[in-house]
Order: structure tokens, then C-alpha cells, then sequence
């Protein structure tokens, strides 16, 4: 019996495959239409997310650049101001602490300047022993800077609030967007593609309504319809991808080529993994999700 | 095979299509159902292959009572029962041999279960050397006779044809209704529905008559009565 039934589903299932394969050629249009839409669908949704990920990255590494500097009790020795890191590191929001001595604040200075006959008689008692503090999150910089101040030892904090508010609105705006984008997007996506699925099963109702009057389950009629949108979803993900990993590297090419400093552009390699998923998944959810959802009205006969 | 005990049926227009029909039809039988447009003919097609519920009555089909039985158990029902149309009904992109096979998919057959049962049955329907050739390439008679050889290729127990000869010409009619006789005489009991007086005159055979919802006569004789009701 066991060997039956197993025999019966291998059957099946290269009918199933089959079925599907020759119904991707047989209604060749549809399937174009299909996947274009698909294709159509990612690369603009891709297009979209790369430029949402490398305005957070570049708002990620402005705010790297973003430090605070916490001066140092002129009264320190330089290792009692060294010690004073430990009480650093340890605040909320303080992601990493750098140490900079008077000589090397001096260093620092005088490195500034090509011509520095001017500072000769500057001395190291001009400075103070200093820390430059990074933050996680460039949002609670103020608070971080409150924080900082009230270690004992620190007599003076310098942040640059405004630039911090500044890159802070960007990130919310660009995140709000992009989620509001890709949803919007994705809505879009799902009503035409489940009307080209509609379609193309209107099309077949005469097909599905003979196979259910010589005993086709409901399982039977929907594999093929549901193969064949997951071979349409998979061939159009895997075009989209090509598509926009080609078209990445065009715009990403001509923005280096013109060299706007500050700017740098993500590698494609450091998202591709990602973006293949999720493109795979989303042909995938598109093409089968929409293929089953609408048989269901053309099944109960 | 069939029987039909007191059976209603209202459309949710409020037509009143069957008015307490009582008939059956036993295993290994052939019978012509017989009628004038708006009788009831239909609908008692559609009970018997689950396409329609009776709103009264009950309907049982080899062995299966249609009030009761669930719509998973439906293909499996269905399965036991060939269906002919009037229209044909067959799909247009596959060859007659697919039309065919795809029958036999439907129930799980194996590959070789396949290549062996269907030019048996194409043989048997006589169109053996016509297998590649697709649907709109052929007579309507032939077309026909590929709808026999599907509702045949699974073996059912009972085959049911709603107006077979509609749309042939008188000549291949009466073949389609001599290869339906001659797969009765095989053991498959058959009902045939249709109001071709010519046609039924030639078939020494039971007629069920309906008119009006109702059966109006049953015999071998029975069309006749029926004309006698008109």
C-alpha cells in the first residue's frame, strides 16, 4: 500500500512539473506579462532600497565622525586623566574612547597648519589632556553629553548638537520613506500581479472546470497553476536581480567617476546576498501566493 | 447505479426545476432521458454528477448519497461517473492522446498504466491514427467520440451524456450513440440524455420522459408517451 501511494505521488509530481513547464509555454504571453511585471515590480523596489541603504550608511558614517570631546582637569597627571577612561567606557550609549594627551592634542594642532613658523612658541601646557568619545546612537548625544560632564575630572564637554539633530532627522526621514515606499510598492505590485494571475486562470476556467468534472482534486488543478508561478517568480527574480546588480554598477561607476568627496557607494557584494532573498522570496510569495489565492474562486464547481 | 427518490430542486431564482422526480436506473442499464427545452433534463445531469445539490429528495449515485456526501469525497465520486457534453469540452492545447491521458493523471496512473489503457480506448472510439492531432483539427464527431474515449479511459461504472449529439449532423448521431450502445453491451450502464426523437426511435431501449419537473413516463416505449402528453 505504502509502495502504491508513493508511486501514485512520483506520478504526480512529474506531471505536476511537466504540467506547469508546458503551460509557462502554452500561455507564453501571460507568462511574459508575468514576469515582466515581476521584474519590473523588484527593480524598482531594489533600485529604491540600495538608495535607501547607502543614504543610511552615509548618514551612519557622518555620524561615526560625529564625537564628543570631553576635556581633562588640568590638575591630572597624565595617567590620573588616563584613568578616567575606565569611567568612560562605561556610560550609557558610549561606544568607543580614545585617549589624547597634550602632546598629542599639540601634534594634532600644529599638523593643521603647512606653515607652523607661526606657532613656534606654542607650548603643551596650551592644551588639555582630552578623550574623543563615539556614541551608538548620535539621537541621545545630548544626553550622553550631560553624562559625560558629570564624570568627576571632566570639566568641559564639546558636541555639535545641531549636526547631530541634523543627521538624526535625515536617517528618520529616509527610513520613513523607504518603508513607506517599499509598502506602497509592494501593494501595487501584489494588485497587478494577482490580476495578471486572474487572467491568465480566467483564461483556463474552462480548463480547470473539465478537470473537475473527470475527478481532479483541488490539489491536482492547483500544483501546476502554483509550479508555474513559482517558475515565473524564480526566472523573474533571478532577471531583476542581474538587472539591478548590472544597473548598481553603471550608476555607482559614474558617481565615483565624478568624486563628490564625501560620498562613497556601498559595494553591490555587501547587499547582493540580501538582495537575492529577498527578491527570491518576494518572486516566490508573489508568484505562488498569487496563483493559489486566485484559483480558490474558479475550484468550487 | 442511479436512483433518485422524490427529488426537488429550486434554483436560488426561484425556479422550480424538479417537482418530486422518482426514477432509477440499475447497474449494466442503458436508458434515454427525454424531454423539451426547460424540463428538467439538465438538472438532473447536474445532480448526478455533484455539480448541483437537491434542495429535497435523495440522490444516490453508485452507491453514494449526494446529500451526504463531502465535497473532498466529490473527485473521488466523480471518478466513477464519464461525463459527456454536448460541447465537447476538451482543451484545445492538447493533442486527442493528452485529452485522454490527462483523465487517467487525474486518478494517479502510472506512466506505462497510461500508454497502455489509452490506445486501447482510441481504438475502441476508433481514432487510433489520430492520437497527435489537437482537437480543432477534427470533425465534430470526432471530437466527440474523443470526449467517449475519456469518459471511458478510467473504466467508470456509469457514463452519463447531456445532449451527445448536439452538435453532430444525423449521420455521425447515430454512431455515437451505436459506440455508447456497444460500450453498454461492454457492462457500463448509460444514460443519455437528449430530445432526438429520430435518434431514440432507432434504439430499442428505455426512455424516462420529463416534462414540467416531472416524470412523465418510463419504459421502452416511453418517448412515445411522452409525445402523447404534448
Amino acid at each position: 500500500m505504502g509502495i502504491t501511494t508513493m508511486k501514485l505521488n512520483s506520478n504526480r509530481l512529474g506531471y505536476y512539473i511537466k504540467e506547469g513547464f508546458i503551460s509557462i509555454f502554452t500561455h507564453s504571453l501571460m507568462s511574459f506579462a508575468s514576469v515582466c511585471i515581476i521584474v519590473a515590480f523588484l527593480v524598482i523596489m531594489g533600485g529604491f532600497s540600495l538608495l535607501a541603504l547607502n543614504i543610511n550608511a552615509l548618514v551612519g558614517k557622518l555620524e561615526n565622525e560625529n564625537v564628543l570631546l570631553a576635556y581633562v582637569d588640568e590638575s591630572y597627571s597624565e595617567q590620573d586623566a588616563r584613568d578616567l577612561r575606565q569611567s568612560l567606557r562605561v556610560l550609557p550609549n558610549v561606544s568607543s574612547v580614545n585617549f589624547i594627551s597634550v602632546n598629542q592634542a599639540m601634534e594634532s594642532f600644529l599638523g593643521r597648519y603647512e606653515d607652523n613658523s607661526r606657532y613656534e612658541d606654542v607650548k603643551p601646557d596650551w592644551f588639555r589632556h582630552r578623550f574623543e568619545i563615539h556614541v551608538n546612537d548620535v539621537a541621545l548625544l545630548a544626553q550622553t553629553q550631560i553624562d559625560v560632564s558629570e564624570v568627576h575630572g571632566i570639566v568641559k564637554v564639546n558636541a555639535n548638537l545641531t549636526i547631530a539633530k541634523g543627521l538624526v532627522t535625515v536617517r528618520n526621514i529616509v527610513s520613513r520613506v523607504s518603508i513607506g515606499m517599499v509598502s506602497i510598492l509592494l501593494a501595487i505590485s501584489v494588485f497587478i500581479m494577482s490580476n495578471t494571475i486572474k487572467l491568465s486562470t480566467y483564461e483556463r476556467r474552462e480548463e480547470i472546470a473539465i478537470m473537475k468534472m473527470v475527478g481532479a482534486t483541488n490539489g491536482f488543478i492547483r500544483w501546476p497553476f502554483i509550479l508555474e508561478g513559482f517558475l515565473l517568480g524564480t526566472i523573474g527574480s533571478i532577471a531583476a536581480f542581474a538587472s539591478i546588480w548590472g544597473l548598481y554598477g553603471l550608476v555607482s561607476n559614474s558617481i565615483m567617476d565624478i568624486g563628490i568627496g564625501f560620498i562613497s557607494v556601498l559595494p553591490f557584494t555587501s547587499v547582493s546576498f540580501r538582495m537575492f532573498m529577498m527578491f527570491v522570496s518576494i518572486g516566490f510569495g508573489v508568484g505562488v501566493g498569487g496563483s493559489g489565492m486566485v484559483l480558490n474562486r474558479y475550484l468550487n464547481v | 447505479m442511479i436512483q433518485m427518490i422524490d427529488v426537488f430542486k429550486v434554483y436560488a431564482n426561484g425556479t422550480r426545476a424538479l417537482k418530486g422526480v422518482t426514477f432509477s436506473l440499475n447497474s449494466g442499464e442503458f436508458a434515454f432521458l427525454v424531454g423539451p427545452s426547460g424540463s428538467g433534463k439538465s438538472t438532473v445531469i447536474k445532480l448526478v454528477t455533484g455539480e448541483i445539490a437537491a434542495t429535497d429528495g435523495q440522490v444516490i449515485v453508485n452507491g453514494h448519497d449526494m446529500n451526504l456526501i463531502k465535497m473532498k469525497q466529490m473527485p473521488f465520486l466523480r471518478r466513477t461517473v464519464g461525463v459527456i457534453f454536448q460541447d465537447f469540452r476538451l482543451i484545445d492545447n492538447k493533442t486527442v492522446y493528452d485529452n485522454i491521458a490527462f483523465a487517467m493523471h487525474v486518478v494517479g496512473a502510472s506512466s506505462k498504466e497510461i500508454k497502455d489503457r489509452v490506445p486501447y480506448v482510441l481504438e475502441l472510439v476508433g481514432l487510433e491514427k489520430k492520437a497527435k492531432v489537437k482537437p480543432a483539427e477534427l470533425s465534430g464527431g470526432e471530437q466527440q467520440r474523443v470526449v467517449v474515449a475519456r469518459a471511458l479511459i478510467n473504466n467508470p461504472a456509469l457514463i452519463v451524456a447531456d445532449e451527445p449529439t448536439g452538435n453532430l449532423d444525423p449521420a455521425r448521431s447515430l454512431e455515437i450513440l451505436t459506440l455508447l450502445q456497444k460500450i453498454n453491451e461492454l457492462g457500463t450502464t448509460v444514460l443519455v440524455v437528449t430530445h432526438e426523437k429520430p435518434l431514440v426511435d432507432r434504439f430499442s431501449q428505455r426512455v424516462i420522459a420529463i416534462d414540467g419537473g416531472r416524470i412523465i413516463s418510463d419504459g421502452i416505449d416511453g418517448y412515445y408517451n411522452y409525445e402523447v402528453e404534448q
